[in-house]
């Protein structure tokens, strides 16, 4: 019993650490379906999980530091998308200098205005996303193992957890059975059969990065106003390129890619486990081991398991209509 | 670049106000950044007391990326500082080089050691203080489990967590303790979210008292604390005040002190080189007791803990000294 409640616990922290990654994850799903690669969701979440701890301390609402989160990934995500669309600039170099642009201006910004070296005020009460406990936790908590894992697996995260969980079915449907996500794909794979339809690649293309941004902003409030107390320098620390992994691991599938992201927050909670406990057999193995399992795993999936990764034909191509 | 640009301002600041550039100290701050409300800050608060009690301004930097160490502290040295105090183990290569090239420039390194006729190190015997705040934590549990979340898996903050482990058996021979290190680079002192999901993943396995010796990275571990309704035990400042209510102590360790010491003595001429050694004796570490946590430390605890702190003073408990084992 005590074992079943340690691997609810380690499943519980999976789900905690699995968020960001999901929701950039999905967000690049948006971005490259439509063939614009977007290396940039790291600069979108930091941004945003700036915004978020700013806005959140200032006004003391969480819920409006998510609506300056998403607000500010939209306007990254439409930059990206003017550089890249509007005027065909390379697509990783926009990323990339999207990136850099964050990662300095969050931490200017963040000495400028609260004058904490880089960090935002710490966050309490209502200004941070709590967990929720779920009806019925009480009720059920007699019943043998469906009692604990609706205790502590299924309640007891906080909001966004359940947007998040909300967003991935919704981010299938919109993608495989919408007209919206008909278009979406097509345009990621032909631009030109597209184009000739009579529909505007550019706006099509304009229209996911608008989702990836929302995406990307949920994320960085995520980060910094339910995970953390407080927006710290470089917290996002490489999330998003993980998200990037995880979106070619799952071959560019909502389910497979969130498959992946999972997987990936399970290594970095069994990590956190695995420390100092002497496994049979093995005895304790050294930190440092433990720590690279994350990575060594990564490394091992993406190169012997996933097998070929075919991205969208169109995908980094700029679309240029022929004159 | 941050570097040229901090030398281009401060030769600007130097060629206004000649006279100063003899007095002036210099601080360099570790990852974690001065206001990591833990270690880096303690040094921070250390200068200020400085600046505000002399009205001398110090030159400062703060460490980024590792890469700047050794250049950073070159720029300082070459401005000609009273001193130029590096904070933390980290920076002790980078001392070492850049002493030897500047022999007229006195330097003082905190945390770690350097063998030079122009550097004081300041290091503390963290394990003593991490004794009286394990003493605390196995007192205050109730499941008779206690964490450790450290920063970097680095020697000195293997210290910490022997110090603290041999306090808490002291107090509860049963006690078992959980340790986890955040990383193994730096960037281990700045990672609250990974602090926060370490404290809960020791909650779950029963942990009510938990000690972070992380920097930064601390900051989640007593938010995740406060979340879960279990004790935290603060680092090196004084962070009580963080979370008044679930802050169950602090481990104080003086880098403001020694910070604040270096200064003044170089600008009076009394600075020496060598090591420095700073333990219970020497009020170099503690533990904090303020109107923050007075309610959550019951007399018991603070007779027994005031005892096993008389002992240590007087030699009757030795606490293990990881790093002296060596």
């Amino acid at each position: 019993m005590e074992e079943f409640a340690q691997f609810l616990s380690l499943l519980a922290s999976t789900v905690r650490l699995s968020m960001p990654l999901i929701l950039c994850a999905l967000a690049g799903l948006f971005a490259e379906r439509a063939g614009v690669v977007d290396i940039g969701l790291e600069g979108k979440m930091l941004a945003a999980a700036f915004a978020a701890g700013s806005a959140a301390a200032v006004s003391g609402s969480a819920w409006l530091g998510l609506v300056a989160a998403v607000a500010v990934s939209v306007v990254f995500a439409l930059i990206h998308a003017f550089a890249c669309v509007t005027h065909k600039g390379n697509q990783v170099v926009s990323g990339m200098a999207l990136n850099v642009l964050a990662v300095g201006l969050t931490a200017v910004l963040a000495f400028a205005w609260f004058r904490e070296g880089g960090q935002t005020p710490a966050l309490q009460g209502a200004a941070r996303f709590a967990p929720l406990e779920l009806p019925f936790v009480q009720t059920l908590s007699g019943v043998p193992v469906l009692g604990p894992i609706y205790a502590r697996l299924i309640s007891g995260h906080n909001a966004l957890v359940y947007l998040t969980l909300a967003a991935i079915p919704l981010v299938s449907f919109v993608v495989f059975r919408t007209r919206f996500g008909l278009r979406l794909r097509a345009v990621g794979e032909n631009p030109h059969a597209v184009d000739t339809a009579g529909i505007s690649v550019a706006w099509l293309r304009y229209r996911a990065m608008l989702c990836c941004g929302v995406l990307c902003g949920v994320a960085g409030s995520y980060l910094a106003t339910a995970m953390a107390s407080a927006f710290q320098r470089e917290m996002t620390a490489g999330k998003g390129f993980l998200a990037l992994a995880a979106l070619i691991f799952g071959k560019w599938m909502p389910v497979p890619t969130v498959l992946a992201c999972l997987l990936f927050a399970f290594a970095d909670a069994l990590q956190g486990r695995l420390q100092g406990v002497a496994l049979p057999g093995i005895g304790v193995v050294p930190v440092q081991a433990i720590q690279a399992l994350p990575y060594i795993l990564t490394v091992l999936l993406l190169a012997g398991f996933v097998g070929k990764a075919v991205a969208p034909k169109a995908s980094g191509v700029p679309y240029a209509k022929e004159k | 670049m941050k570097s040229t640009f901090l030398a281009a301002a401060l030769a600007a600041g130097l060629a206004a106000t000649p006279a100063m550039a003899q007095t002036a100290p210099a601080v360099l701050f570790d990852v974690g950044g001065k206001f990591d409300r833990s270690f880096n800050q303690a040094a921070y608060e250390g200068a200020e007391r400085f600046k505000r009690e002399t009205g001398v301004q110090y030159s400062e930097f703060e460490i980024t990326n590792t890469a700047e160490r050794e250049q950073a502290i070159r720029n300082l040295a070459r401005r000609g500082a009273s001193v130029v105090v590096a904070v933390g183990f980290s920076n002790r290569a980078a001392v070492e080089t850049v002493a030897k090239e500047f022999p007229n420039v006195r330097f003082t390194l905190i945390d770690s050691v350097v063998d030079l006729p122009n550097v004081q190190s300041v290091t503390f015997r963290e394990h003593e203080g991490s004794f009286l705040v394990g003493m605390a934590a196995a007192l205050a549990s109730r499941t008779g489990k206690v964490g450790f979340v450290g920063g970097m898996d680095v020697p000195i903050i293997r210290k910490f967590h022997r110090g603290f482990e041999e306090g808490a058996k002291h107090a509860n021979a049963q006690v078992e303790v959980f340790m986890n290190m955040t990383g193994t680079t730096p960037a281990a002192f700045r990672d609250p979210t990974r602090g926060a999901e370490l404290a809960r993943g020791q909650f779950d396995r029963g942990v009510d008292v938990v000690f972070a010796a992380a920097g930064a990275t601390g900051i989640g571990v007593y938010q995740a604390a406060k979340d879960a309704g279990r004790l935290a035990i603060g680092v090196d400042s004084n962070q009580n005040h963080l979370h008044p209510g679930t802050m169950l102590t602090s481990m104080t360790k003086r880098v403001d002190v020694a910070v604040y010491e270096a200064m003044t003595q170089a600008r009076a001429g009394t600075w020496r080189p060598g090591a420095r050694v700073l333990g219970l004796r020497e009020e170099g570490v503690g533990m904090a007791i303020d109107e923050h946590n007075r309610r959550l430390i019951t007399p018991e605890m603070e007779r027994r803990i005031a005892e096993a702190r008389q002992a240590i003073i007087e030699g009757r408990i030795v606490v293990t000294d990881v790093t002296a084992a060596r």
